[in-house]
């Protein structure tokens, strides 16, 4: 979706202010929230992309406003109320006052560290014969699906190479859905900056993005 | 601040908790009381990427790259099982793609749609990586984010910025720096940092010895 998230090539938003020795969190509850959403994630109630849609669809004013954990906040409060997992009116309390529902599996403490270690892969296996080749010319398709989508809109249109073929993966455009990983070709495609930014584009500048065959078409 | 207020002990009880604290609160209550969670177990991830996942486990990938020609054409190949190599890997590495810095091309990795970086050699994002201002800029004015973190390349160096918007996560092995002959991989490693592994930092110079000029 053309969402605030979609944040290449957008003016206005001032300098990088890093900060000098920052903390992996700012607050306590910083720390709760990205721990809930990776353990409620992992009950299979939803999966990263349904969490990225999530996050990504919150009204655009309301997503810039919020800091980095208050999006995830609101994101996993969504998941949980659109699941049925819990009621807005039992997260305001922080009361059960209907039974849970059963979930896949649940996150345990004795072999976390493990299961984090080995991650999550989302490469899957597919018949299907890569469309593209090495080297080959592509357009990134002129779409503005109102869902989830993970080709940003400052390529849509412009034309560039692929430069590395990765693998069939699962699609988020539909897996975000819970509508089927649906296995589809990536493959990493440069533009040159100035395909991308007209004459404001840094000569010799490459952007590459990581596209999905159905974001593509040839040349 | 409430961040400045959390670090305090909570002598005070619930009712001296901002209204995001007890919102939080309260949602973990709930779905721990629900069984969806298990509070020790957040407390363990909490304990695991705030502790012990970090940018010094790329700090060796980049170190072995520089001192083991093999090692480093294994990385640039095909990086995960490389990295899996000096045992780490996880959860938001599990595709990993290496990109070599060189005179003539320097890489710099974005997530302009959301917060996307390599947890297992980098950690936790920082906030400035997560927030409009590098997302927004880093693609459409790559020299000018470089110039804000006190990094100027030569105009003959090309940028190559990696967005990314998909599962495959970017970490730049940067150049080794000059003068460095002879050192072990551990004090090469204590040159690499975190943002010359996402390509807004250059290494560590290395400190100048004092030279007796001959009067």
């Amino acid at each position: 979706m053309n969402g605030a998230q979609d944040l290449g090539g957008a003016h206005g938003f001032g300098p990088v202010v890093p900060e000098p020795d920052e903390p992996v969190f700012h607050a306590d509850w910083e720390r709760r929230v990205f721990a809930m959403a990776l353990a409620m994630g992992y009950t299979g109630a939803w999966n990263l992309d349904g969490s990225r849609a999530a996050r990504e669809s919150l009204p655009p004013a309301e997503y810039l406003a919020s800091s980095y954990y208050e999006i995830w906040l609101k994101a996993l409060e969504k998941q949980v109320a659109a699941t049925g997992l819990a009621t807005p009116a039992e997260m305001e309390s922080g009361r059960a006052a209907e039974p849970a529902k059963p979930v896949v599996r649940t996150l345990a403490r004795d072999g976390l560290e493990d299961r984090f270690r080995a991650g999550f892969p989302s490469s899957r296996a597919t018949d299907a014969p890569a469309r593209f080749a090495l080297g080959d010319t592509v357009v990134a398709r002129n779409i503005h699906p109102t869902t989830h989508t993970r080709l940003p809109r400052y390529v849509r249109g412009k034309r560039g190479r692929i430069v590395r073929i990765d693998g069939a993966f699962v699609f988020p455009d539909t897996n975000a859905y819970q509508a089927g990983e649906n296995p589809v070709w990536l493959y990493t495609v440069a533009f040159t900056a100035q395909e991308l930014w007209g004459e404001s584009g840094d000569p010799g500048g490459t952007v590459t993005v990581a596209a999905f065959e159905p974001y593509l078409e040839p040349a | 601040m409430s961040d400045h207020h959390a670090d305090h002990d909570h002598a005070h009880h619930g009712s001296e908790l901002s209204p995001i604290e007890a919102r939080v609160r309260a949602l973990e209550s709930l779905l721990t009381e629900k069984g969806y969670v298990d509070p020790a177990s957040l407390d363990a991830l909490v304990e695991l990427y705030e502790t012990k996942v970090g940018p010094h486990a790329g700090a060796r990938v980049v170190a072995r790259a520089w001192l083991d020609p093999a090692f480093r054409a294994r990385l640039l190949a095909d990086a995960t099982p490389a990295i899996a190599e000096l045992d780490i890997g996880g959860r938001g590495g599990e595709h990993m793609v290496v990109v070599e810095n060189t005179p003539e091309t320097h890489n710099l990795v974005v997530c302009t749609l959301c917060s996307c970086y390599p947890w297992p050699v980098l950690g936790l994002p920082p906030v400035w990586y997560k927030a409009p201002p590098y997302r927004a800029r880093a693609v459409i004015d790559p020299r000018g984010v470089l110039a804000e973190f006190g990094v100027t390349l030569p105009e003959t160096t090309g940028i190559t910025v990696w967005d990314s918007t998909a599962e495959t996560r970017y970490m730049v092995l940067p150049m080794r720096p000059a003068g460095t002959e002879g050192f072990s991989e551990e004090a090469l490693a204590a040159l690499v940092t975190r943002d010359s592994m996402i390509g807004t930092g250059l290494p560590k110079a290395l400190p100048v010895e004092p030279v007796e000029m001959p009067v």
